[in-house]
C-alpha cells in the first residue's frame, strides 16, 4: 500500500476535469458552492480582489476557516500556501487539506525557490505562464497546472494569453525531432526528461486549469474552448450580484462550453458581474503573474 | 462493433476512453439523453459525484438513465460512478441512480492524503495482481443477495458485481492494465441487448 505516488496525486486532479474550483472564505460559500456543483473549493481568509484592495502581505488563510469549510462540505478542499513557505504547507498537509495551491495570489515567503513538492503526500497545484514555468513546476513535483492569469481583475486577457501560449508551445515540442529537444529544454528552462515526455504523450503529463481573472460564464467556457481541463473561479462569484445564480452558470458553462444557446441561456438575469481591472492600469509591483520563479 | 459509452458530465472521461480502445471496442463520450440509445455499454466515470449529480438533475439525465439501466444494458460505474449507481449511500436519504444493490459510504478511507494504489486479486481476472488506485474513495459497507463480491482490500468490499451492473471504489481507467475494462466489455458482449 502506497500514498502520496505520482498516480494517485495526478489521478486526484484527473477527477477534478471539466469542472469548478471556486474561492470561498467561510462554511455559507463552501456549502453554497457545493450545492451548485463545485467540484472543489479553495478555503481562503480574502479573494484575491481584495487582497489586492486591502493590501499587506497576504498569508495561508485563517486556520480557523479552513477547518471550518473542511467540516461543511464532502467535497475536496483546497488551501492556498506562499511560494517558498515549506511551514505552511507542512501545516495544511497535517490539517488533511487534499491540495495545496503554492499560489502567487500570496505574497511569496523565497523569492528565489519553489517547493520542493515531490517531497510532500498531499498534491500540489501551481500557476505557469508558459511551458518553461510549467515544466519546473512539474519536475518539483506539482500534480496540477493552472494559468496564472491576472487574478482579482475580472479581466481574462492574461489567462488566454497564458494557455495559448503553454498549449502553442506543447504542439511545438511535440513536433520537434528529438535531437531538438535539448536545445529547447536550454530555451525554455526546462527540464529535459519532461520534454521527452511531452513529445511522446503529445500534451502535458497533468491536467492544467484555467484561473485568473474568470467573471463569467462565457470567460469560464472560453477558457475551456482554448483547452484548459477546467476553471478556477476566484472572486467572480462572491463579488457578483447573485452569486448562487453566478456559481451554477458558471459550472453549466463549463461542461457545455460549446452549447451556446446554453450559454445564453444561464447568462441571462444574472446581474452584474465584478467590476472588472484594465491590466495596463496596474503597476509591475502590483501584477500577481510576475510572482515565480 | 460494441459501443461503450462515457458519462462525459465531468472527470475521468479521457482515460477511459483509452481504456476501452484497448479492450477492442468503439468509446463514445455520452452528454445528452438522445446519445443512450446509440450505445450497448455505459460506464459512469470517476469525479465528484456530487457535481455529476447535480448535473444530470439540470440536464433531465436521471430518467433517460434509470431507462437504460432497466433495458438491461450494463453500467460499470468507478468510484463516483459506483457512489451514483448504489441502492443506497451511508448518511444520505436517498440514492442518486440506485439501480445496484449495494450499501455504499462516501471518502471511506480518508482525505486526500489517505489515498493509495495497492494490488488486488480480482475474482474472474486471472494472472497478476491488479494495481488499483484508490482517489478519496467509497467502499461497499454491504451486498444484496444477489451481488456477487469480486474483490476486497483489508475486510472491505471494493469491487462487486450485480447483473448487469458492475461497481468498483479505485479507479482501473488511471494505469495501463485494461483487464477490467475488457471483464466489463465481455459482459456488454453477452448481455446481447445492441443498441
Amino acid at each position: 500500500m502506497n500514498t502520496g505516488t505520482d498516480r494517485v496525486k495526478r489521478g486526484m486532479a484527473e477527477m477534478q476535469k471539466g469542472g469548478v474550483i471556486m474561492d470561498v472564505v467561510n462554511a455559507e460559500q463552501a456549502k453554497l458552492a457545493e450545492a451548485a456543483g463545485a467540484v472543489a473549493v479553495m478555503a481562503l481568509e480574502r479573494v484575491p480582489s481584495d487582497i489586492r484592495k486591502e493590501g499587506g502581505v497576504a498569508r495561508m488563510a485563517d486556520l480557523r476557516i479552513v477547518e471550518e469549510v473542511m467540516s461543511a462540505v464532502s467535497i475536496p478542499v483546497m488551501a492556498k500556501a506562499r511560494i517558498g513557505h515549506i511551514t505552511e504547507a507542512r501545516v495544511l498537509e497535517s490539517m488533511g487539506v487534499d491540495y495545496i495551491d503554492e499560489s502567487e495570489v500570496l505574497t511569496p515567503a523565497d523569492e528565489e525557490f519553489h517547493l520542493l513538492k515531490s517531497d510532500f503526500t498531499v498534491p500540489f497545484v501551481c500557476g505557469c505562464r508558459d511551458l518553461g514555468e510549467a515544466a519546473r513546476r512539474i519536475g518539483e513535483g506539482t500534480a496540477m497546472l493552472r494559468t496564472k492569469g491576472e487574478p482579482g481583475t475580472g479581466n481574462i486577457v492574461e489567462a488566454v494569453r497564458h494557455i495559448r501560449k503553454v498549449n502553442a508551445q506543447v504542439r511545438r515540442v511535440v513536433n520537434m525531432s528529438k535531437d531538438e529537444l535539448m536545445t529547447e529544454a536550454k530555451i525554455l528552462g526546462a527540464p529535459f526528461e519532461l520534454l521527452l515526455e511531452i513529445k511522446e504523450l503529445g500534451r502535458l503529463p497533468v491536467v492544467n486549469f484555467a484561473a485568473g481573472g474568470v467573471a463569467t460564464p462565457a470567460d469560464a467556457a472560453l477558457m475551456m474552448e482554448l483547452g484548459a481541463d477546467g476553471v478556477f473561479v476566484g472572486s467572480g462569484i462572491f463579488k457578483s450580484d447573485n452569486p448562487e445564480k453566478f456559481a451554477r452558470a458558471i459550472v453549466e458553462a463549463t461542461t457545455h462550453y460549446q452549447d451556446y444557446e446554453l450559454i445564453a441561456k444561464v447568462s441571462k438575469e444574472l446581474g452584474t458581474a465584478m467590476k472588472g481591472m484594465e491590466i495596463s492600469s496596474l503597476s509591475l509591483e502590483d501584477r500577481m503573474q510576475e510572482r515565480g520563479w | 462493433m460494441t459501443t461503450v459509452g462515457v458519462l462525459g458530465l465531468q472527470g475521468a472521461v479521457r482515460e477511459h476512453f483509452r481504456s476501452i480502445e484497448a479492450g477492442g471496442a468503439k468509446a463514445v463520450v455520452v452528454k445528452k439523453a438522445e446519445q443512450l440509445s446509440t450505445i450497448d455499454g455505459l460506464i459512469i466515470p470517476g469525479g465528484e459525484s456530487t457535481t455529476m449529480r447535480r448535473l444530470i438533475d439540470v440536464y433531465g439525465l436521471m430518467e433517460p438513465l434509470r431507462h437504460f439501466a432497466a433495458s438491461g444494458k450494463p453500467i460499470f460505474g468507478t468510484c463516483a460512478g459506483l457512489i451514483l449507481l448504489a441502492g443506497e449511500i451511508v448518511g444520505y436519504d436517498e440514492p442518486h441512480l440506485g439501480v445496484m444493490d449495494v450499501v455504499v459510504e462516501r471518502n471511506s478511507f480518508g482525505r486526500q492524503k489517505e489515498s493509495f494504489e495497492t494490488d488486488l486479486s480480482i475474482k474472474g481476472i486471472e494472472g497478476d495482481p491488479f494495481t488499483a488506485v484508490f482517489i478519496r474513495a467509497p467502499h461497499i459497507v454491504s451486498a444484496g443477495p444477489e451481488t456477487e463480491v469480486l474483490a476486497t482490500y483489508k475486510d472491505r468490499i471494493v469491487l462487486a458485481r450485480h447483473g448487469q451492473f458492475l461497481g468498483c471504489s479505485f479507479h482501473p481507467e488511471l494505469t495501463d492494465d485494461h483487464r477490467l475494462t475488457e471483464y466489463f466489455i465481455s459482459m456488454v458482449k453477452s448481455a446481447g441487448v445492441t443498441a
